[in-house]
């Protein structure tokens, strides 16, 4: 049971600042995700939380209770960290009971607790183990433990899985997502990777050079960007971006031109744009069909193969090339030429500033 | 922090004041009747006294062939003991005896059971093969002390270096393979290079203790023949406890101090560089 | 790489070659101290002889070797214990809470340590006779951990340091304040650390014979004073000399093969990473 709040929340290094003031409600029982590029200062942001980075300015509350001037120690949260920082020199019972030891709480319901979250985490046939006996995987878990036998009011996660092999990073997202399901915790989790965001989240936080770019759930994020960076950033593979023009806009919509002459009109409110005005068409690639008919003309560059899926890197003049995602059958050979056809409905228009022109319609999945 | 930053500075301080006042003043422990302010008398009676020049030269050279003669070996015998042979193990505690034996038990050993003329170990090889047997601390008395002290530290060396080497990553020698390096290319351009933190660390360690040599010389040869072996610390104690005149071995122990911040500047400047804080 | 029979058997020969040259004379004095002393100084020397204990009796008989090996152990111990007791708190505040001195300061400690004692021997050996200091255990044990200082805080600093933030910092989070952090977390992982550090010192009292030569006589002489006894004129009496050095020279060797592993740990500085 735990809400959490940021206010204003900045974090200077002498004149250099890392958090430029930070909004956010973390609500009882969400998974929030921290997500942004290496060095947007979500690690800084979630070590403020801790307790680590002391808050240069802002409030923090937890619970409604202003916590910047609480210790770590007395936050009562619990934090996985990336190199998962156990105790070389205690067992995985001991690492995972030392909190506990230092509250004074009795042995007898120590080991109780203690082997209650390693049958959660399947740790029970390791408890006598030290960290250094244990396989990466295993270790993550322990780290997990550690933190579940605390009970805490929120969960901290600082990347857990980034040392992990692919399957292994795979396996432990699912255990992640189904821990929170069964303890019903408030959990903040700052991740690199998108995919991690996109598949746990119940809300995702992007940030870029210590500011919020948007708040929202992952498919708020993927079908509603707010702006230029978020679009870019979240799904993969990337958006395409091709630079247009606005030619024209009514109530159904804004037409926009490309540099090639094609133009497609895409269902969003104009807004303040007015025709002429330079804007960015993103097109995702699974909007992009190869098509005889398609709108756009271009050759196939590189065909990666993906088994079930196939992207096509297909050239079409100057700009960088467009990604297409295609089904695993799909024949397209390099060097060749092809049409493309695009989803105009599934299309994002940002204008010069970045910021994204609403859509007309909210996409179906997202409330 | 505090206290032992203080004390450490109390135990520099105190006994450096003393040091630079003493050097000012006739102070001499037999003769109560000699006293009064020197002035630089007894600076000038030391820089005239042809002596001094020798002890310092003494210092460095003894300095500066220890360190060539225990870095260049130590590097060498470490490459040599990261090979695997039967017996290592052993043979590696066998080879960093040596740094465990004190300096007046070495100095003893070598100067009676090894260097002795006619009942040394050296003596009776040199009778085998029908030579006349040296007397080594007459004859080469500063290589004598340099042998004795490079035995003393070469273990030292070998023993940082090894564990400087074992830490070298093996992709890294594998890579250079694979760029067909031989093994002599590979030791300069892979071993030295990441040998040379460790080299310094080792250089550092041992200028501390070898500007000092004492008992060494005191045990062997006194520092003679003549002056032949008399190094700065050797020439004070000679100084201050043999002949009793506190002002000049003052005078010597104040150039003593200086001589250090001389080298411990180059040294702590080259060094600082490579170590981390 | 796979070697060449000749090539791995050359190996072997210089390994051993060399390790058994730089032993010999520790060899050659453990050999000549259990000769008679008529075969201490046969030429040829004796190979093949009665080993006999007669030398250490009479070493024992004639300078009290006990009472100077426990002079030895009790101001080793006592020095370094001392010196660890000021170095530790030093190293931590200066690993775990570093100020913009903190580097310089080190750097300058260490650099007091190339200054000779000699340089400060005057002024020391006054102080001491004035206060009543020469020729005492405690003396000894004051000057030792003075002299081993800035090297026993270097030490604990690298050690220190390689403890990895991220434990402290989860510690911190397990609920661990400053002192169940130091008495949990900071004392077991830098445990060989301090064992280590103390070890050097160990060896560097005990092998120390400047100050002892120095500063003592009779009545606090440690193993050194002992020795360098020897090398009178009348140290021509080659197995007892043999014996003698044998005897003060044992128990810290024995105690360096012990603990090699753990002195190699401490002796690198953090030069090795």
């Amino acid at each position: 049971m735990a809400t959490l709040t940021l206010r204003g929340l900045r974090k200077s290094y002498g004149a250099v600042e890392a958090i430029k003031g930070i909004d956010l409600d973390v609500e009882d029982r969400e998974f929030v995700v921290f997500v942004g590029p290496s060095g947007c200062g979500k690690s800084t942001l979630l070590r403020m939380i801790a307790g680590l980075e002391a808050i240069t300015a802002g409030d923090l509350t937890i619970d409604g209770k202003r916590v910047n001037d609480v210790g770590p120690a007395d936050r009562g949260l619990a934090m996985v960290f990336q190199s998962y920082a156990l105790y070389p020199h205690m067992t995985v019972r001991q690492n995972m009971g030392f909190a506990l030891r230092l509250a004074r709480v009795p042995r007898a319901e120590r080991d109780r607790k203690v082997e209650a979250a390693a049958a959660i985490l399947q740790l029970g046939p390791y408890l006598d183990r030290t960290p250094k006996e244990l396989s990466g995987g295993q270790r993550q878990r322990v780290a997990i433990g550690r933190s579940i036998v605390r009970n805490p009011k929120v969960f901290l996660f600082d990347e857990p899985l980034s040392n992990l092999d692919a399957a292994l990073r795979g396996q432990m997202r699912i255990e992640l997502a189904r821990l929170h399901e069964e303890l019903q915790a408030t959990m903040i989790y700052v991740t690199h990777d998108q995919v991690e965001a996109m598949t746990m989240a119940d809300k995702i936080v992007v940030l870029q050079a210590g500011r919020v770019e948007q708040v929202g759930t992952p498919l708020q994020l993927y079908h509603h960007p707010a702006n230029l960076f978020v679009g870019g950033f979240i799904g993969s593979p990337r958006m395409n971006m091709l630079p247009g023009r606005i030619a024209s806009s009514d109530a159904a919509g804004v037409t926009v031109e490309l540099a090639s002459g094609v133009r497609l009109k895409v269902p969003v409110e104009p807004g303040a744009a007015q025709p002429g005005d330079a804007v960015t068409l993103g097109i995702r690639p699974e909007a992009l069909m190869a098509r005889t008919d398609g709108e756009l003309a271009g050759e196939v560059q590189l065909v990666e193969r993906l088994g079930g899926l196939t992207l096509l890197h297909v050239g079409h003049g100057a700009d960088l090339p467009l990604i297409v995602q295609t089904d695993g059958a799909d024949a397209s050979r390099a060097r060749t030429p092809i049409r493309l056809a695009v989803d105009a409905a599934a299309c994002h228009l940002f204008a010069a500033n970045g910021i994204t022109l609403p859509h007309l319609v909210t996409h179906r999945l997202v409330a | 922090m505090v206290p032992s930053v203080a004390v450490l500075l109390l135990w520099m301080i105190v006994p450096l004041v003393m040091t630079v006042w003493f050097s000012f003043q006739r102070y001499n422990l037999l003769d109560p009747s000699v006293g009064g302010f020197a002035g630089f008398d007894n600076y000038a009676y030391l820089v005239t006294d042809p002596d001094f020049w020798v002890s310092l030269r003494n210092t460095m050279v003894l300095l500066a062939s220890v360190l060539v003669i225990t870095v260049g070996l130590g590097t060498l015998l470490a490459v040599l003991f990261d090979q695997d042979f039967p017996g290592r193990g052993i043979a590696r505690v066998l080879a960093i005896s040596p740094f465990f034996v004190m300096p007046t038990v070495a100095a003893l050993i070598w100067k009676n059971l090894m260097m002795h003329p006619i009942y040394g170990v050296f003596g009776a090889i040199a009778h085998g093969f029908g030579f006349e047997p040296i007397d080594w601390f007459a004859e080469y008395p500063m290589a004598s002390v340099i042998l004795i002290v490079s035995w003393e530290w070469l273990p030292f060396a070998l023993l940082i270096l090894l564990t400087a080497v074992q830490s070298l990553d093996h992709e890294q020698r594998e890579a250079a393979r694979m760029d067909s390096a031989g093994v002599v290319a590979q030791f300069f351009f892979i071993t030295l290079p990441h040998l040379s933190r460790a080299i310094s660390v080792v250089i550092m360690i041992e200028t501390i203790f070898l500007l000092t040599v004492f008992a060494e010389i005191f045990v062997t040869t006194s520092g003679g023949p003549g002056n032949a072996t008399t190094n700065l610390a050797f020439l004070i104690y000679a100084r201050a406890l043999l002949q009793f005149d506190v002002g000049g071995a003052s005078a010597g122990g104040v150039v003593a101090i200086l001589l250090a911040n001389v080298v411990a500047f180059f040294l702590v400047r080259s060094i600082a560089r490579r170590l981390e804080v | 790489m796979e070697r060449s029979l000749t090539q791995r058997a050359l190996i072997t020969a210089l390994g051993w070659g060399i390790a058994l040259l730089l032993f010999f004379p520790i060899f050659w004095m453990v050999l000549t101290s259990l000769k008679t002393e008529t075969g201490a100084i046969a030429t040829p020397p004796q190979l093949i002889f009665r080993p006999s204990l007669s030398s250490y009796i009479d070493v024992q008989e004639r300078a009290d070797y006990l009472r100077f090996a426990l002079n030895s152990v009790l101001i080793s111990v006592g020095g370094s214990v001392l010196a660890l007791a000021f170095a530790i708190p030093a190293a931590y505040s200066m690993a775990f809470h570093p100020s913009p001195r903190t580097r310089g300061t080190l750097l300058w400690m260490l650099s007091t340590k190339m200054l000779p004692p000699v340089g400060v021997l005057v002024p020391i050996y006054l102080l001491f006779r004035n206060a009543g200091l020469l020729d005492t255990q405690f003396g000894l044990i004051v000057i030792y951990a003075l002299m081993n200082l800035p090297i026993v805080v270097w030490m604990l600093f690298t050690f220190y340091k390689e403890v990895p933030n991220e434990i402290l910092e989860a510690g911190r989070m397990d609920g661990a304040r400053t002192w169940s952090e130091v008495w949990f977390l900071l004392l077991p992982l830098t445990l060989p650390g301090v064992a280590s550090t103390g070890l050097l010192s160990l060896i560097l009292c005990w092998n120390e014979a400047f100050w002892s030569l120095n500063l003592t006589s009779s009545g606090a002489a440690p193993l050194t004073t002992f020795i360098a006894s020897f090398s009178s004129p009348e140290g021509l009496f080659f197995a007892k000399l043999s014996a003698a050095s044998t005897a003060a020279v044992a128990p810290i060797l024995v105690f360096g093969w012990l603990s090699q592993r753990q002195l190699v740990r401490g002796l690198t500085f953090g030069a090795v990473k």
